[in-house]
C-alpha cells in the first residue's frame, strides 16, 4: 500500500475563454464573475484558490452547481489546464508536467470516481475494474487478481462477468470505486461520486468509503453539493461560491462560525448535534465534580443521549489522555444543538 | 440590351481552348504517369483476381456451407441462415451462380478497401474540426457527382477492367464509412473519455479501448451503408468492364431483354438483403451488452 501524499493548491485561477490569461489581473483586482461575462465574454471558473490538503485526509469541496467545484477537482489531475497557479504534489508542480510525466502521474498517483460512473459499457465489471492496471501494462492474470480482490471488497462478488448496463446505479458506482481503488494510487478524486444515487444507497456508499479509508489511508478529494454528506465524510471542508473559496476548515468550524451570511444560510438546516463535538462548546470547569465524564471528541447528540441515560444534568469532559478539560451542561448541549 | 436577355458567357473560342488545354494536360499526365499509377494498383488487381478465383472455383456446396456458417455465427438466427441458403439456391437455379460469385467478390473487396481507407480518415476527421471542414465538402462531391463523370478520368488513367471498376465503386461507397466513423467517435460520451484520460491512457489506448468500441454501432451502420452503396454501383461499374451481375443487366438495357434484366436485378436485390441482414444481425450481437435488464 502506498503512503499517502498531500496536495498543495496555490493561487489557482481558471478563466474560460480564448484570452483567459489577459483577465487575471482584472479578476485579482476584484472584477466579478458577472462583469467578466458581460463585458468580455469570458467565464470565471476559479478565482485564487488556495487549499492545502494534508496527506491521508478527506478534503471535501462543497458548493452549489456552477460554483466551480467540478472544475477544481479536474485541475488536480489536469483534465483541465489552469489559467494560472500551482498544484504541488510531492513537491512537483502538476501544472508544469510534460505529457509523459502527466500520464505517469495519472497512472500511479491519482485515481478518479465520476458522478455518472463513466464505466466502459462494452466491458464486464472485471475488465472495467482492471482498466487502470491494463493501461499501466499489467498482464491479465495479475490484473484480474487485484480486480477480484477489490470487487469482493466493494461487495460485488459474483457480478464480475456482468456488463454495467445490467447493474443498478449503486452497483455501477461500486464498480467505479473498485476501479479507482484497484489502481492503488495515493490520491483519490471523487467528483460528486454519490450525487446520482438515492439517499439510502448514498449513505451506504459513504459508509463503504469511510470503512475503506480506515484501511487504505488515501488522500481523498471529495466533491459534493450535499452538506450532510460533506459533514459526515470530510475531515476538512472548503466551501466554494462563484469560483472562490469563501470558507474552509473542519465541519464544526463551518457550522459554529460561518464566515458570512451565505454560509450561515447554508448551514442553518444542519443537525448540529451530529456535527458539533463536545470539546468545542464545553464550559470551563467550575469546581463542582460531575458524576460522569465523556471524551471531548463525542458529538452533542451522543452526549445528550448519555445524559438522558444516566439521568444527570451535566457531564465532565476529558481529553484523549483522560485529563478533565471542562464540563457540559444539559442546557448548553440543548441550546447549541437547537442552534440558539 | 443583349446582355440582359442572354446570360453573358465567355467567348466560345476561349471555352474551347480551355477545355482543350485541360484535356491535353490530363492526357499527357496519363501518358507519362499512367503506367506508374497502374503499377501502384497492381497489388489490388492481384487481390481482386485471387478473391474472384477463390469464389468461382470453389464448388457450390462448399460456398453454401460457408455462407450458412457465417450467417449462423453472425446472427445465431436459423431464419437468417435458411433465408440466405434459399436466396443463393434460387440464384443458382436461375443460372446466375457464376456472375453472383463475381459480384460478391467485388463487393467484399471494395468494402474491405473502403474500411481500410475510410476508418483512418474518419478517425482523423473526428480529431480535428479543421480536417472535418476540409473533408466534408470532398465527400459531398463524391456522393453527388454523377458516377459517369469520375469514371472518365479513372478509365483514362487505368483503362478498362477490374481495378478502375473497383476504384469507381469505392469512391461512390466510401463516404458513409468516413462520415459515420467521424460521427460515431464524436458522439462518444465525454465523461467516459475523461475517465480514460484520468487513468492515464495514451492516445492510442484511448482510441482502441474506449473511442472505437463505443463508436462501433455507428461504424457498423457505416459499413452496412457502404456495402449497400457498393451493390448499387455494380451495373455502372460493369460499363467499364467489371464482370458479374451488372453485365447481363447492361446487355438487357441495350437489347430490351426485360426478363434477363429482371432476373439479374432480383439477384442483386437478393444478395443485398442477404448482406444487410447478416451484417446488421452481427452488429446487434456485438451490442448485446447494451440491453440486459437489471439484476
Amino acid at each position: 500500500m502506498s503512503d499517502p501524499i498531500g496536495i498543495e493548491i496555490r493561487n489557482l485561477f481558471k478563466i474560460f475563454g480564448p484570452r483567459g490569461a489577459t483577465f487575471i489581473d482584472a479578476v485579482n483586482r476584484g472584477m466579478t464573475k458577472q462583469e467578466l461575462n458581460e463585458k468580455h465574454r469570458h467565464v470565471l471558473g476559479l478565482r485564487d484558490i488556495n487549499i492545502s490538503i494534508p496527506a491521508g485526509a478527506i478534503q471535501v469541496v462543497m458548493g452549489l452547481s456552477g460554483s466551480g467545484k467540478s472544475t477544481l477537482i479536474r485541475h488536480i489531475n489536469r483534465l483541465i489546464d489552469p489559467t494560472a497557479g500551482q498544484i504541488l504534489v510531492e513537491g512537483q508542480d502538476v501544472v508544469k508536467m510534460a505529457p509523459d510525466e502527466l500520464r505517469a502521474f495519472r497512472r500511479h498517483k491519482t485515481a478518479m470516481v465520476f458522478q455518472k460512473f463513466a464505466l466502459l459499457p462494452h466491458r464486464t465489471v472485471l475488465d472495467n475494474v482492471g482498466y487502470g492496471l491494463e493501461v499501466q501494462g499489467l498482464d491479465s492474470a495479475a490484473r484480474n487478481k487485484v480486480s477480484m480482490r477489490w470487487i469482493e471488497r466493494v461487495g460485488l462478488k459474483g457480478f464480475e462477468a456482468k456488463y454495467p448496463a445490467q447493474l443498478s446505479g449503486g452497483m455501477q458506482q461500486r464498480v467505479g470505486l473498485a476501479r479507482a481503488l484497484a489502481n492503488d494510487a495515493p490520491i483519490l478524486l471523487m467528483d460528486e461520486a454519490y450525487s446520482a444515487l438515492d439517499p439510502l444507497i448514498r449513505y451506504d456508499m459513504q459508509t463503504v468509503l469511510l470503512d475503506l479509508q480506515k484501511e487504505v489511508r488515501k488522500t481523498i478529494v471529495f466533491i459534493t453539493h450535499d452538506l450532510d454528506e460533506a459533514l459526515r465524510i470530510g475531515d476538512r471542508i472548503a466551501l466554494l461560491r462563484d469560483g472562490s473559496v469563501i470558507q474552509q476548515g473542519t465541519g464544526q468550524d463551518i457550522v459554529l462560525h460561518p464566515a458570512d451570511d451565505y454560509v450561515t444560510n447554508f448551514v442553518q438546516h444542519v443537525d448540529r448535534g451530529k456535527v458539533v463535538q463536545v470539546g468545542s462548546v464545553m464550559e470551563p470547569l467550575n469546581g463542582t465534580t460531575p458524576e460522569a465524564t465523556i471524551g471531548a471528541d463525542v458529538t452533542l447528540t451522543e452526549a445528550l443521549r448519555d445524559m438522558m441515560g444516566r439521568g444527570v444534568q451535566a457531564l465532565g469532559v476529558e481529553d484523549a489522555q483522560g485529563r478533565p478539560v471542562g464540563q457540559l451542561s444539559l442546557k448548553r448541549a440543548i441550546s447549541v444543538s437547537a442552534g440558539a | 440590351m443583349a446582355w440582359f436577355n442572354e446570360f453573358p458567357q465567355l467567348d466560345d473560342g476561349f471555352l474551347r481552348d480551355l477545355k482543350k488545354v485541360i484535356d491535353d494536360g490530363f492526357r499527357s499526365f496519363t501518358r507519362s504517369y499512367g503506367d506508374a499509377i497502374e503499377g501502384l494498383f497492381e497489388p489490388l488487381r492481384v487481390f481482386l483476381i485471387w478473391s474472384e478465383n477463390l469464389l468461382t472455383n470453389t464448388p457450390w456446396p462448399i460456398i453454401l456451407a460457408v455462407v450458412a456458417a457465417i450467417a449462423w455465427f453472425a446472427s445465431r438466427s436459423l431464419k437468417i441462415v435458411i433465408a440466405s441458403i434459399v436466396t443463393l439456391c434460387l440464384i443458382g437455379i436461375f443460372g446466375m451462380w457464376a456472375d453472383t460469385m463475381k459480384t460478391i467478390s467485388m463487393i467484399l473487396t471494395s468494402t474491405l478497401l473502403a474500411i481500410a481507407v475510410g476508418l483512418p480518415i474518419g478517425i482523423l476527421m473526428s480529431r480535428s474540426d479543421r480536417v472535418q471542414a476540409f473533408v466534408n465538402p470532398i465527400l459531398d462531391v463524391m456522393q453527388t457527382m454523377p458516377s459517369f463523370v469520375y469514371l472518365i478520368p479513372v478509365v483514362m488513367l487505368l483503362g478498362i477492367g477490374k481495378v478502375p471498376g473497383l476504384i469507381a465503386v469505392v469512391i461512390y461507397a466510401i463516404p458513409p464509412m468516413i462520415r459515420l466513423t467521424n460521427l460515431g467517435i464524436r458522439q462518444v460520451d465525454g465523461e467516459v473519455l475523461e475517465a480514460a484520460d484520468a487513468f492515464g491512457s495514451s492516445k492510442w489506448q484511448r482510441l482502441v479501448k474506449a473511442e472505437l468500441p463505443l463508436a462501433l454501432p455507428t461504424i457498423m451502420a457505416g459499413i452496412n451503408q457502404t456495402i449497400m452503396m457498393a451493390l448499387a454501383m455494380v451495373v455502372i461499374a460493369s460499363m467499364i468492364g467489371v464482370q458479374g451481375l451488372g453485365q447481363p443487366v447492361l446487355k438487357a438495357i441495350s437489347n430490351q431483354y426485360f426478363t434477363l434484366g429482371l432476373f439479374n436485378g432480383l439477384a442483386i436485390v437478393g444478395i443485398a438483403i442477404l448482406f444487410d441482414r447478416i451484417s446488421q444481425a452481427w452488429g446487434h450481437r456485438l451490442q448485446k451488452h447494451r440491453g440486459g435488464s437489471h439484476v
